[in-house]
């Protein structure tokens, strides 16, 4: 407990800092967009109903379907930029809307004298208009201000340092004090803008200087004081490139003593345990080779592939059969080792992607049951299932259920009879130990099915492809001196047991990531030696 | 300055015919009192003057210009206007309300500081209690003068002012009017006061222009006015402010008040 205390608060710099630069950020855009748009909306009878229905349909699109949108539309970047962009969208409409209703609400008396005292347009917007539409504004700025510091913890599927890192981990790994810890920053933080951004408008109100002044460096404080870990972190590791690479000019591939020094390498995961542990295994040995290691962790399936081709990520492990479905688009079944040849000509050829090799492991899809309930209907195989067909409930993660893998198999054993149930990947586990659901899809490699006594139903039409563990380059990866040869050893190291078992100390017994990473290493070290 | 209606029109959508082809002048340093029923034309009348609202036919002439080809923001900082709803901005001090206007004009602060004083001190108002109230903290009453100290505010050449005494007291009424006849005559202000008031209308006026209905039914001095008005509804609303006078009269001349 104290040692997950520990690595949480080790994380609140980077995380609290990325969160406050993505929201403030966001929010200054936003409002320096929202602010004239909404004047030149409420004065243009013509657009102005177009430009609020715009930003009010853009409001609707969901919030995570809108960040996930963003990375291709920004041409696959990754981190940063789609969650700056969506979050900036979201925070106009509040803004925007308040400005246009401040301004028409403001009384037509209080036009007309200013007209009336002799006011230009531009002196009557300013000295009369907006003053009394404030109110109204600042209650603007303030739901978007609230509505950006929460949606921003989405944003970590797109690869966006913020306080959703905590959540989604947490959710992932079963570590509800990471979950807690997002939580309760998070709404701390909102609740605290929200207030200053509230007394800096009393201050106005009451021409109170000096509580204008104090919320204003409150802000201040709050921002500087958030980023500045990160960015002092970001500046010494400039400084420790910088002064390496001074010390060795431009040297040659055979003039380096440990491969990496001084070089970044960005590692990738996607968003479950296994991923979190694997990544840490490849940190940790490139750290070891002297390598400055950026994790970008929990990215949305798709979306770490395209961060990998951009270059946007330099290394992470996915799985053949993903890649033969997702990516090249194939339904046909192959044998194990040739679609592993294959997919790795295919990913060199389109994309110029490194397959560095397997890991050894493969963590295929399965369909799995409880023991107990499989033998009481005398289900052994997943053909079995098609004859009790529409009494049974098959539960999986909802990309589970728009993969090619699902349609092959569904068509393949003729299951289009059993109903099927969503849920994140966590909790389907606990749901089929529970009887909620009869069937799960299964990862093989999980830790939970030993733990909850679950069967994995044969497959004996090969519907489901194989998923070998494999390590991908990116082109410019591929190119890092020293990485194929720092990561070579991890190859062909991870069995399917140990694999579990690894994921089973974070999924059941309550370790962190990071320590199970440190066992599969200790265990992938032995082999070595 | 001179000012000059000719043939002006007022027709509002719906269409409500506000100002029906009325033409009068009126003489540098004149004060003339518009009187007439309410909903008669008579703010429609004043707002055309300073371009608030632009007539649908005829001209405004303003020392021989058109006031529809001058910029309506300069036109306006030379007209004074003391608005029939007051229009103080609730979100300035009393001092920033009556200074906008020599603001506008970028007089520097200094010289607005005092001219505010100045203008406090004649509208019967404490500066230092009043300077930096707010316009909410004020009476109705109170903010009429501010209202009205503010149309004074930049040295107009020309006053335009909507029943700038309805909401006062008798007594505060009656200094306000003396300082302003007083004001008047030594600056040669052209003025128009509305007013459904005839005894001010009466007392005030160099000239009394009656109208109904968006017309003009008389123009005269006060005298023409009282004793020999243009038709019935002219000797009508006469009538009150002679009964007045002659019951005052009566008052006055029979001090034991037995009088009927
Ligand atoms: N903006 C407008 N749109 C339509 N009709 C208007 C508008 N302003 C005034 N009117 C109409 O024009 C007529 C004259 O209005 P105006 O305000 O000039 O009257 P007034 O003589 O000042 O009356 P009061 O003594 O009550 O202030 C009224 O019938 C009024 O309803
Ligand atoms: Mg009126």
């Amino acid at each position: 407990m104290t040692a997950n205390l520990q690595e949480r608060l080790a994380e609140l710099p980077a995380y609290l800092g990325g969160h406050l630069l993505l929201s403030l950020s966001a929010l200054f855009i936003g409002i320096l967009i929202s602010l004239p748009l909404g004047i030149y909306a409420a004065r243009s009878e013509r657009l102005g109903g177009t430009i609020v229905n715009v930003a009010a349909l853009i409001q609707t699109i969901p919030s995570m379907a809108l960040l996930a949108l963003m990375v291709p539309i920004l041409g696959g970047t990754i981190g940063f930029g789609p969650a700056f962009v969506a979050l900036t969208l979201y925070s106009i409409l509040p803004v925007l809307r308040n400005t246009v209703t401040g301004l028409q609400e403001v009384d037509p008396d209080m036009t007309e004298a200013a007209r009336g005292v002799g006011m230009t347009d531009r002196q009557r917007l300013w000295q009369v208009e907006l003053p009394l539409a404030a109110p109204v504004i600042i209650a603007g700025v303030r739901t978007a201000t609230v509505w950006v510091v929460g949606i921003a913890t989405l944003s970590t599927p797109v690869g966006a340092e913020s306080l959703g890192n905590y959540i989604f981990s947490g959710l992932q790994t079963r570590n509800w004090l990471s979950v807690i810890f997002g939580c309760v920053f998070a709404a701390l933080l909102a609740i605290i803008l929200d207030q200053l951004v509230r007394l800096l408008e009393k201050s106005a109100q009451d021409r109170n200087r000096r509580l204008g002044v104090m919320a204003g460096a409150g802000l201040i404080i709050i921002f500087v004081g958030g980023i500045a870990p990160s960015l002092i972190e970001t500046f010494t590791r400039q400084q420790a490139v910088a002064s390496f690479s001074s010390q060795r000019p431009s040297g040659g591939p055979g003039t380096q003593p440990a491969g990496l020094q001084g070089q970044t390498v960005r590692v990738g995961a996607k968003t479950f345990t296994e991923q979190f542990i694997l990544a840490d295994v490849i940190a940790t040995r490139l750290q070891e080779d002297g390598a400055i290691v950026e994790n970008l962790q929990n990215l949305g399936s798709t979306i770490v592939f395209d961060a990998l081709r951009n270059n946007t990520i330099d290394v992470y492990v996915d799985y053949t059969g993903t890649i033969w479905a997702t990516i090249m688009g194939r339904e046909d079944p192959v044998e194990r080792t040739a679609m592993f040849i294959e997919m790795a000509a295919y990913l060199r050829k389109e994309h110029n992607i490194l397959t560095l090799g397997r890991l050894g492991f493969e963590n295929a899809y399965g369909f799995a049951m409880r023991r107990d309930r499989a033998e009481e209907l005398g289900i052994r195989s997943i053909s079995d299932l098609q004859t009790h067909g529409n009494s049974l409930v098959i539960g999986g993660d909802p990309e589970f259920f728009g993969r090619n893998e699902w349609i092959r198999v569904r068509d393949a054993y003729g299951l289009n009879a059993l109903g099927t149930r969503s849920m994140d990947s966590t909790f389907m586990y606990g749901a089929v130990r529970d009887r909620n659901v009869d069937v799960i899809t299964a990862y093989t490699t999980d830790g939970r099915i030993t733990a909850f006594d679950l069967v994995i139903l044969s497959d004996e039409r090969q519907a489901f492809p194989p998923y070998d563990a494999i390590v991908l380059l990116s082109p410019d990866g591929a190119k890092i001196p020293g990485l194929i040869k720092s990561l070579t050893p991890l190859l062909n190291k991870i069995s399917d047991t140990l694999m579990r078992e690894a994921n089973k100390h974070v999924d059941l017994d309550g370790r962190t990531p990071k320590q199970a990473a440190a066992f599969l290493s200790s265990k992938i070290s032995q082999q070595t030696d | 300055m001179r000012l000059s209606i000719d043939n002006v029109t007022k027709v509002f959508p719906g269409p409500v015919t506000a100002v029906d082809d009325i033409s009068f002048g009126i003489a540098e340093g004149e004060l003339v009192a518009l009187l007439g029923e309410s909903g008669c034309g008579k703010t429609t009348t004043l707002k055309m003057i300073n371009r608030l609202i632009d007539p649908t036919a005829g001209r405004i002439v303003l020392d021989g210009t058109d006031v529809s080809s001058i910029e309506p923001a300069i036109l306006r900082r030379m007209i004074g206007y003391a608005f029939q709803g007051v229009g103080l901005f609730p979100h300035m001090t009393i001092a920033e309300n009556i200074g906008v206007t020599p603001k506008l004009l970028a007089w520097g602060a200094q010289r607005i500081d005092a001219r505010v004083d100045d203008l406090l001190d004649l509208v019967h108002l404490p500066p230092d209690e009043f300077r930096h109230r707010f316009p909410r903290e004020l009476s109705g009453g109170q903010r009429q003068r501010i209202g009205f100290a503010r149309a004074l505010a930049a040295g107009p050449a020309i006053m335009l002012l909507d029943e700038p005494f309805g909401a006062l007291d008798p007594l505060t009424r009656d200094r306000l009017q003396q300082d302003f006849k007083d004001i008047h005559t030594q600056l040669n202000l052209t003025t128009v006061l509305v007013t459904h008031d005839m005894t001010e209308a009466l007392l005030m006026a160099d000239r009394i222009i009656v109208m109904q209905h968006g017309k003009i039914v008389q123009d005269g001095t006060p005298d023409d006015l009282v004793n020999r008005p243009a038709d019935d509804y002219v000797a009508e609303l006469m009538s009150t402010p002679k009964r007045q006078a002659d019951q005052l009269d009566t008052i006055m001349h029979d001090p034991i008040g037995n009088a009927p």
